[in-house]
């Protein structure tokens, strides 16, 4: 082993559809057009570093539609919180949502959830990738910070400083149904660009979750909210779950990748407590707003 | 003060709205200057807007920025304080004879409009680094390409509005390509790692 070769690393075996590395984000640099980005249910994340005695500002991994199997090099304890799924260590079936021991070279897979969307997985210690400008996430916007995860990628671990202690159970959050609950909603700084009664229609409706989401965004299907200013809106700053009404009278909501700045006009802004929600739907369930 | 409204939007954001490019790069100067790290997450200056996000107290900094004096004389603007940079250019993109046509000038003649022009960056945005650079006389504004390019190369220096603008990485794009530069627009090794951060001086020079 040469002196550059972390001590403790994770084998990504199978990456699956779509894992990346989160932590909380990159905020401060917005001015230069960096996006946010960071884990998008970040309370799953939180929890899941919880459970392993990580400090709330470790990196995990965001597994979206499971598929991943890692293998680390050395005993570790994980955590697999958010959508909830299978977790097995080789071929024996695990918890979800409590702390884990994988054995150094032993197989650990986070399976297809049941419900939702992303899954995440802590390990202790943290996911030790080189931060940039300050954070350790992945954009899949602007493309800064790790790339998203490969099969035989080799992720460096961070040092576990102690036995994680033990955490009620809790602490696991009952998911719901972000359809049947919805999602509550400010308004937002263009309202006043929109007819009298989008905002009626906007938070009377039910929409429904389209396949192109992703991080920048859940893109909705449903009624078409009209606007009654029709000029170009000057690009201005975009807040996290802003709900912006692009050409077609689509509403979007932005997530953690969005741009920094927007020409469409934003009618509203999801409440940031029930953001988490949009990180678990799935494409084709119904979302509904309503006012916070 | 040129402040024309406030707006709250959603839990901890205040959307400055102001009459224009240079009131925006202004109010940013003042506020990163003013503002301490702790009471405000985000500081995103825009064509004639300013964000303030994750504001510890919104009331307070409303107040406060509404108190503010941008400009010492109300009348223009102060002159940005950011650095000044030279930005060398090969006038040689596929849209420069078009947009000679517009200014009913030879291309000639628009390389040097367009190099004797001092640019103010007035935002960033669209992609890391992307400088959105303001200066050129109303009658030099051009609209976007009806049909946007597929791929801008990096380096690609366009035209679009009231705005000059360079891609620091190959993208779609429909802005009108007057030419190319090598100047290196992002580093995330270097602080801050934008070559042409907001409030910026910009000139373009011929090579």
């Amino acid at each position: 082993m040469t002196a550059l070769a972390s001590e403790r690393t994770l084998q990504v075996v199978r990456a699956g559809p779509m894992s990346t590395v989160q932590d909380r984000g990159r905020p401060r640099w917005a001015h230069l057009g960096v996006p946010r980005a960071g884990a998008l249910d970040a309370p799953a994340a939180a929890l899941a570093n919880r459970l392993v005695g990580n400090p709330p500002d470790a990196a995990v991994l965001e597994v979206t539609f499971g598929g991943l199997s890692v293998r680390p090099s050395q005993t570790v304890t994980v955590a697999v919180t958010g959508a909830p799924g299978p977790v097995a260590v080789d071929v024996r079936a695990a918890a979800w949502g409590e702390p884990v021991s994988v054995r150094a070279g032993r197989l650990l897979q986070v399976g297809t959830p049941t419900v939702g969307v992303r899954s995440y997985l802590a390990v202790a210690g943290g996911i030790a990738v080189a931060p940039v400008l300050g954070s350790r996430s992945t954009d899949t916007l602007a493309g800064i910070g790790p790339p998203v995860l490969a099969d035989d990628d080799e992720l460096p671990l961070g040092a576990s400083a102690e036995p994680p202690a033990s955490i009620g159970v809790a602490a696991v959050r009952q998911d719901g149904d972000p359809g049947r609950t919805g999602l509550r909603v400010l308004p937002g700084p263009r309202l006043d660009w929109f007819a009298e009664d989008a905002w009626t229609t906007l938070t009377r409706a039910t929409y429904t979750v389209q396949a192109e989401s992703n991080r920048v965004g859940v893109r909705l299907q449903g009624p078409r909210l009209v606007r009654s200013r029709h000029e170009e809106l000057a690009s201005e700053g975009i807040v996290l779950g802003a709900v912006q009404v692009r050409a077609s009278g689509l509403p979007l909501v932005f997530l953690a990748d969005h741009p920094t700045t927007g020409g469409y006009p934003v009618i509203a802004v999801v409440h940031p407590d029930d953001l988490w929600r949009c990180a678990q739907l799935r494409p084709g369930e119904p979302l509904t707003f309503h006012p916070a | 003060m040129h402040i024309d409204r406030v707006v709250r939007l959603g839990t901890d954001a205040l959307l400055v709205e102001v009459p224009d490019s240079a009131t925006a790069t202004a109010l940013f100067e003042t506020a990163r200057d003013r503002i301490s790290v702790e009471d405000v997450l985000d500081i995103v200056p825009a064509a004639r807007t300013v964000l303030f996000d994750g504001v510890a107290d919104r009331d307070a900094l409303a107040e406060e920025i509404a108190g503010w004096t941008l400009f010492p004389d109300d009348v223009a603007p102060a002159r940005p304080q950011g650095e000044s940079v030279d930005v060398p250019v090969v006038y040689d993109g596929p849209d420069l004879a078009e947009v000679a046509d517009r200014w009913q000038m030879s291309v000639e003649e628009a390389v040097a409009a367009h190099s004797a022009t001092e640019f103010t960056v007035a935002f960033c945005g669209f992609a890391p680094g992307f400088a959105y650079c303001t200066g050129l006389a109303e009658r030099l504004h051009v609209p976007r390409r009806p049909d946007p390019r597929t791929r801008v190369p990096a380096g690609s220096v366009g035209l679009a509005g009231e705005f000059t603008g360079i891609y620091p990485s190959a993208s779609p794009g429909g802005w009108q390509l007057i030419g190319h530069t090598g100047l290196g627009l992002w580093d995330v090794d270097r602080d801050p790692p934008a070559t042409l951060p907001p409030g910026t001086r910009v000139r373009f020079v011929p090579r």
